[in-house]
Order: structure tokens, then C-alpha cells, then sequence
């Protein structure tokens, strides 16, 4: 019977000094961490899978607590999300300028080929590996969808060879900009439409026999722009988001209809 | 002088805690997909089971003994050795977010391994005294170290061969293991 006794009261000393202990070491290592990381967190999604970039969710909580992350980083919450932790962080929601993704090739197969029969493992960037063009053009959109097997949210399709990314469901996260083996993917702010949608930097005539579709750097458009916003660089318009006020004459006077109309909606449904 | 030696080297290499004692079975097959975590485990490993064989054998001469309770072993050793965990923990987090950093996840994780408080357990079944047990649970830690990053390895390389259907996957992890467990009796020659 003792056996029982000293054995109950010994083991409970124990227990209780452990505790105590943790509960001491709990105080006195106490690491202070920013309250707004916690809050932050919890308007996380909780999901860890990587698609704002950082190892998971409390990396991600930590970043934006300390400035590293924008508030709207997280694909998975989406806007409504966004807004809480701007809340948290004491930014305005509105002030996190939406960014989408823009397929900047519209070389479907109606205008243009495939010069070589890609038998590979479907994916983009191994289709590059071998060192041969896929497609005849060199800069376009090869269509075997790195870019939709990255997309956290489902925004990627590839209609007729070419990636089309929808606008709506894009949240702008960057990793197809990142898995995208030709760089065609850029990221632009959502309520913007007018864009070249071309990446060939071939002279005019060769453009022309390769894609029907292709910028041929005519400079049409340069001389159209009141606001010194577009420039023909190596055969090739490019927008200047910060300047174009998306006046659309640029798109109007392209004589192969690569810039987009301020109406369409960019990386258009009909392309 | 050889009597410890002896020790470690038995504990790493000749008494293997996982491939010959079975013992931590859960983490070796769980975390050895990649060398990086699997050496961070082993390190984290070393670094507690070293701490919780010196706690262990210190209660177990200076409280369970007295008493004359070490039927007792086994429970006061969970507890502690979990508190301790969670201790050296904060403490680190707090003084050292270097090696907080790199250890990671894997702390918490070792708690609950069956390896320490089999080490714990081992130590004074044997009888060692505190600096046998130091040096026996710091040996094990290392054989268990030395055992998970030799399974990483060959993991990584099982990762990018064509294996037959039914092997992929769980099967060939558990051959290479029974493989390596085959080849460490080797050791058991060892002679002083």
C-alpha cells in the first residue's frame, strides 16, 4: 500500500514540477511576436499550398506583417480575404491595385503552325529542352500548358494552341509568368485592356510568313500615340502601361489587329 | 577510455537503433524522401536525444532509485522528456532562431519517437552511470542520423528508376531498409 502512496505522490511531484517549469520557460522565453501576424493568419486561408510563393501560410502571415508581401498575395482568399487583412494592416483594400496575368501571343492554329510534331512529355518547358522551335514561330505560345498546371485558381485555358488566361478567376499570383519557358506571360494591372498581344521580334516580312497574326513593327501605332506610350523595339510594340490612357487608337490603326481595343476584354474569349 | 568509445560506437553502428533494434521506425521511413530534412531530423535527433538521456538517468539516481520506484521508468521518462522537448524549444526559439529555424517542424515531431525514450529506457537497463548514458544516447542519436541520410539517399536515386508497379512507392522503401538493416549486422564482427 505505501508502494501506491509514495509512488502517486512522487510521480505527481514530477508532473507538477514539469509544469511549473514550462510554465516558467513559457514566461520567461516568451518571443514576442508582431500581433498583426496572428491576425493576419487567421484571415488566411489555411490551405499551405504555396501559390502566394512563401512556405505556407505563416510564412506568408509573417510577410505581409512585415511589409515583405502585399496584402492580396493570397490566390486562395481571393478579394474577400484581401480585404480582411488590409483591414488588419491598416491599408487601403482599394489602394492593393488588382493584377492579372496576359498571355501576350495570339498565334492560334488558324494563323499559324507547328513546324515540328512534339511527341515529348506535355509540357511546355521540356518541349523546349530539345533545342528545337515547336512551333514555327520562336517567341509563341507553344500550348502544351505549363501555365494552366501551375494556376492555382483554374484561370488558364488553352484555346486553339494558345494560353487564354480569364480575366475574372485570374488573381494574379505570377506563377504562370514564372513557369512560362518563352516569358509570354505579363503580369498588368486588371483594369487595363489595351496590349500588344505579341512577342515576336522577327522583322515585318518574316513575321508575316510565320504568323498571320504577328506584330510586323509597322510603327503605325507609335505615330498614333498621343501619349508617347507605345514604342516598336527590335520589331516589336510595346505598351508603356504607366502612360497609355487606353484612348484605343493604337488598336484602331494596327494594320494585323495585335493590340488589343480598349473594349475586348484583354487575352479576348475569341482569340 | 575504450569501455566509452565503445559505447558510441556500438550505439551508432553495431547496435543500431533503427536498423538493428527497430526502434524510430515511423520518422526513418517518414521523413528520409529528401537528404536535406532527413540530415536536419538527425541533427535535431542528436540533439535531443543527447539531452534526454543526461535528464532521464539524473531522475532516475537521484528520484526514481530513492523511492524505489523505477518500475515507474517508463511514465516519468515520457513525461519529462516531452516537457524537456517543449522546454529546449522555447528556450531556442528565444536564444537561437538560427538553429530554431533549421531544426523547424522536426523538434515537436521527436517528442513522441520511440527511439528516445527507447534510448532513455536501454541506458538504465544497462546500468550506465550518467556519462555512460550522455555518451550511449548521443551514440544512438548518431546511428540513427548516419541510418536516415543513407536511406535519403538511396531514396532520392529509387526516385528517378523504373521499378515494376507493385514495388513503387512504399515497398521499395521498406526492401532498401530491410537491404541496409542486412548489411549494419555486418558490424556486429566488430571486435575489440
Amino acid at each position: 500500500m505505501s508502494t501506491v502512496i509514495v509512488t502517486t505522490v512522487v510521480i505527481t511531484l514530477v508532473g507538477v514540477i514539469v509544469g511549473l517549469a514550462l510554465v516558467y520557460t513559457g514566461k520567461k522565453f516568451r518571443v514576442e511576436i508582431d500581433p498583426r501576424e496572428s491576425a493576419v493568419r487567421e484571415n488566411l486561408p489555411g490551405n499551405n499550398c504555396g501559390a502566394c510563393g512563401f512556405a505556407g501560410c505563416d510564412a506568408m502571415a509573417a510577410a505581409i506583417a512585415k511589409g515583405e508581401a502585399p496584402a492580396n498575395g493570397c490566390p486562395v482568399g481571393g478579394q474577400a480575404a484581401a480585404d480582411r487583412i488590409a483591414v488588419v494592416m491598416g491599408v487601403d483594400p482599394q489602394a492593393q491595385e488588382k493584377k492579372v496575368a496576359f498571355v501576350r501571343c495570339k498565334g492560334t492554329c488558324e494563323v499559324t503552325h507547328d513546324q515540328a510534331n512534339y511527341i515529348g512529355v506535355k509540357d511546355c518547358r521540356s518541349a523546349v529542352l530539345n533545342g528545337l522551335n515547336v512551333t514555327e514561330c520562336e517567341y509563341g505560345c507553344l500550348g502544351f500548358g505549363s501555365c494552366v498546371a501551375v494556376c492555382p485558381r483554374n484561370a488558364i485555358r488553352i484555346r486553339s494552341g494558345v494560353a487564354v488566361v480569364d480575366r475574372d478567376r485570374c488573381v494574379g499570383c505570377g506563377l504562370c509568368v514564372k513557369a512560362c519557358p518563352r516569358g509570354l506571360i505579363d503580369l498588368m494591372a486588371a483594369d487595363h485592356h489595351v496590349a500588344v498581344q505579341c512577342s515576336n521580334k522577327d522583322k515585318g516580312p518574316v513575321v508575316k510568313k510565320l504568323c498571320t497574326a504577328g506584330c510586323i513593327g509597322c510603327m503605325l501605332c507609335t505615330r498614333q500615340c498621343e501619349y508617347d506610350a507605345v514604342h516598336v523595339e527590335n520589331s516589336l510594340a510595346r505598351i508603356d502601361y504607366s502612360k497609355c490612357t487606353q484612348c484605343g487608337k493604337c488598336a484602331e490603326k494596327c494594320p494585323v489587329k495585335v493590340i488589343i481595343p480598349p473594349a475586348a476584354p484583354a487575352g479576348g474569349k475569341e482569340a | 577510455m575504450k569501455a566509452l568509445i565503445l559505447i558510441v560506437v556500438s550505439g551508432a553502428l553495431i547496435n543500431n537503433v533503427v536498423l538493428n533494434q527497430f526502434l524510430g521506425i515511423c520518422s526513418f521511413l517518414g521523413v528520409s524522401k529528401q537528404m536535406k530534412a532527413s540530415a536536419s531530423l538527425g541533427f535535431a535527433v542528436i540533439f535531443v536525444i543527447t539531452i534526454a538521456s543526461a535528464v532521464a538517468s539524473l531522475l532516475y539516481d537521484f528520484v526514481l532509485k530513492p523511492f524505489g520506484i523505477e518500475f515507474m521508468k517508463t511514465i516519468v521518462f515520457i513525461l519529462v522528456i516531452a516537457a524537456l522537448v517543449q522546454i529546449v524549444e522555447m528556450f531556442l526559439k528565444k536564444k537561437s532562431p538560427a538553429i530554431y529555424k533549421s531544426l523547424g517542424i522536426f523538434l515537436p515531431l521527436i517528442t513522441t519517437n520511440c527511439a528516445v525514450l527507447g534510448v532513455a529506457l536501454t541506458n538504465v537497463q544497462n546500468g550506465y552511470n550518467f556519462g555512460e548514458c550522455v555518451l550511449s544516447g548521443f551514440g544512438t542519436a548518431v546511428g540513427f542520423t548516419i541510418a536516415i541520410v543513407l536511406l535519403a539517399s538511396v531514396r532520392v536515386r529509387i526516385r528517378e528508376e523504373d521499378l515494376p508497379a507493385p514495388l513503387r512507392g512504399a515497398p521499395i522503401v521498406l526492401i532498401s531498409a530491410a537491404l541496409m538493416s542486412i548489411a549494419f549486422m555486418g558490424f556486429g564482427g566488430l571486435s575489440f
